[in-house]
């Protein structure tokens, strides 16, 4: 049993998804075959007043544009739907979404309930089976958190069509980007995966670098040259409080991510030139150092049982990956391909290691397993970095700059399998995203 | 020299900075530089004179004969200017990662400081930073704006010693 889920695993990784066609139940059954999306019917959700209607056709865009957005289903534009949904328990008449060739068809209702709280229920169908797929189920927030409701009507879906963990309600935390090349502001921001709700936490006036967000979601680390020096920050999103946590004369400390105890902070800090591997405990600001070498050692990130940490060093004469236990000692070479390789990140699965290579004067993003086994490189560009992972592991976010005087930073997203290469956007230039576990 | 009179060179040392690309100082009003360059104890006679940086091969911190030179210069400056401290930032081009970068920058920075140290300037005086790829003062994506971009600044800062 354990052998066929590692299997699965295995496969979900690595191959392409297609629509089911035989009589089984409709599911995105990932195989190694030609990419067909699964074509999916999206109207708009029922409801019982005028302005409901409006929530109602905007909860399915968001839905549509979710699941599209994957790569995994098509939607089916409305204007090709013969039949209207006008009730959210009348039956559905299949014959006239199978005549559109629709296999799953996603129906729902809005309403506001006597507290005020927005309610969506919906009901996912298997169109040619002719029956619905699990329960129907409803979800309920605030009004203004409507687009929340809508990604966790999508992440739903998405789960009961793919078997997988979902990622649209979903934060990423960035940095938002503006003024030119050498004079560039940044600001710490933070939106929705999607690139909507963008919120900024921080001014200008200081350099920011690479957020990061702790395992519940909760916190943020990252650096900020606030004080003159390139230092380490623990940002609080409930209260936003702040504090420095490496105030130590004489030294930069960087590039922190936390511990999956959310506890403790992995990070770089430079002493007299150079630059080691560090982890502190949060709460006592006790530290111990992991590497001692005259080398560049950063860029470090956590196996997801916290037992092993994966990070970049140029001991060998140039950027390579190594990984080494959580306790420091021994560190084992993962990278051996021609070119640099770093910012690697573990993968929230614990299989697969993403990381940036430098390689022929372009720049890559790819994935390897934790042996640095089965290395396959995801995109290339001019200059493409610092990968971030899906809660669910199937999807890298990173940043890609442009090339010359007026070189702009934005995101892009990749499917592991690296297809649906596509820009998220954001209304500034957008540097190092972190992406946040799912929301509760 | 009076301490006032010490500020308004430093203005103009702030004023020759921003022509010279270094847009963290920003917009700065016109000065008379040729006076100000022209006092040897100033830090605008240091940065233009003397000169204030020294240049990287790719991915490397090891200085060349020329950096020494420009560096022995620097050194016998703040050795009869013992009354001003330095912050040495090291940068980095465009051509790698972020968090590399920030340490890459930092070896060129610390090189710069142990050589003057190693010259006789007080360590005590002399900071390091490390802006990685953040800040160049070239913005071109070709090795020519690269070459001027792998450095090492010796900023001088107004604050007196001790």
């Amino acid at each position: 049993m354990t052998r066929i889920l590692t299997l699965l695993a295995a496969m979900c990784l690595w191959a392409a998804p297609v629509a089911a066609q035989d009589d089984g139940p409709l599911r995105i059954e990932i195989t190694e075959g030609v990419i067909e999306p699964l074509p999916i019917a999206v109207p708009d959700f029922v409801s019982d007043s005028a302005t409901g209607a409006q929530m109602g056709r905007d909860v399915a865009r968001v839905i549509a544009a979710d699941l599209s957005g994957t790569g995994l289903f098509r939607e089916i534009p409305q204007k090709a739907h013969i039949a209207r949904i006008t009730s959210f328990s009348s039956p559905v008449q299949f014959a006239d979404w199978k005549a559109i060739n629709a296999q799953a068809l996603v129906t729902g209702a809005v309403s506001v309930d006597d507290t005020g709280k927005l309610v969506a229920r919906f009901r996912l169908f298997d169109v040619f089976a002719g029956q619905e797929m699990g329960d129907g189920l409803q979800l309920s927030g605030t009004q203004s958190g409507w687009r929340r409701i809508a990604h966790k009507v999508a992440d739903e879906i998405y789960t009961r069509l793919t078997g997988e963990g979902a990622y649209f309600d979903s934060r990423v935390a960035f940095v938002a980007e503006s003024g030119p090349k050498n004079a560039r502001a940044k600001r710490l921001a933070i939106m929705d995966y999607d690139g909507a709700n963008v919120e900024y936490l921080s001014d200008s006036s200081s350099i920011v670098l690479a957020p990061r967000f702790s395992p519940d979601g909760d916190r943020i680390l990252y650096t900020s040259y606030k004080t003159g020096f390139p230092r380490i920050y623990l940002l609080d999103l409930a209260t936003m409080n702040r504090r420095a946590l490496e105030s130590q004369e004489g030294s930069m400390s960087f590039a922190p991510r936390f511990a999956p105890d959310g506890r403790h902070v992995v990070y770089s800090l430079t002493r007299g030139g150079n630059t080691d591997i560090y982890v502190m405990e949060i709460g006592t600001g006790d530290r111990r150092r992991l590497t001692r070498a005259p080398s560049i050692e950063t860029a470090p990130s956590f196996s997801p049982d916290g037992e092993r940490i994966v990070f970049e060093s140029d001991r060998s004469g140039s950027q390579q990956l190594y990984i080494m236990p959580t306790r420091g000692g021994e560190a084992t070479r993962i990278s051996f391909g021609q070119g640099r390789y770093g910012t690697p990140v573990w993968s929230p699965r614990g299989d697969l290691v993403a990381f940036t290579k430098q390689s022929k004067g372009r720049f890559h993003i790819g994935v390897m397993r934790t042996d640095g086994s089965e290395e396959r490189l995801l995109t290339a560009s001019f200059l493409d970095e610092g990968p971030t992972w899906s809660p669910n592991g199937r999807v890298i976010m990173f940043t890609r700059e442009t090339q010359g005087a007026s070189g702009q930073a934005s995101l892009y997203s990749v499917d592991i399998t690296g297809r649906n290469l596509k820009q998220v956007p954001t209304e500034t230039g957008a540097s190092d995203p972190a992406w946040s576990p799912l929301n509760d | 020299m009076t301490y006032a009179s010490k500020t308004i060179l430093f203005c103009a040392a702030l004023a020759l900075a921003g022509c010279g690309g270094a847009a963290r100082f920003g917009e700065a009003d016109a000065v008379n530089l040729n006076t100000a360059a022209s006092d040897p104890a100033s830090p605008a006679y240091f940065q233009q004179a003397v000169g204030d940086r020294v240049l990287f091969a790719v991915d490397q911190s090891t200085l060349s004969a020329q950096a020494r030179d420009t560096l022995d210069a620097q050194a016998e400056w703040l050795m009869s200017n013992s009354d001003y401290r330095a912050v040495i930032e090291g940068h980095a081009d465009e051509q790698g990662t972020r968090e590399y970068n920030l340490a890459l920058g930092a070896r060129r920075a610390n090189a710069v400081r142990e050589y003057l140290v190693s010259r006789g300037v007080a360590g005590s005086r002399l900071k390091t930073v490390s802006y990685g790829k953040e800040r160049p003062i070239e913005v071109c994506s070709d090795e020519s704006c690269y070459a001027k971009n792998r450095r090492a600044v010796t900023v001088i800062s107004v604050t007196p010693t001790g």
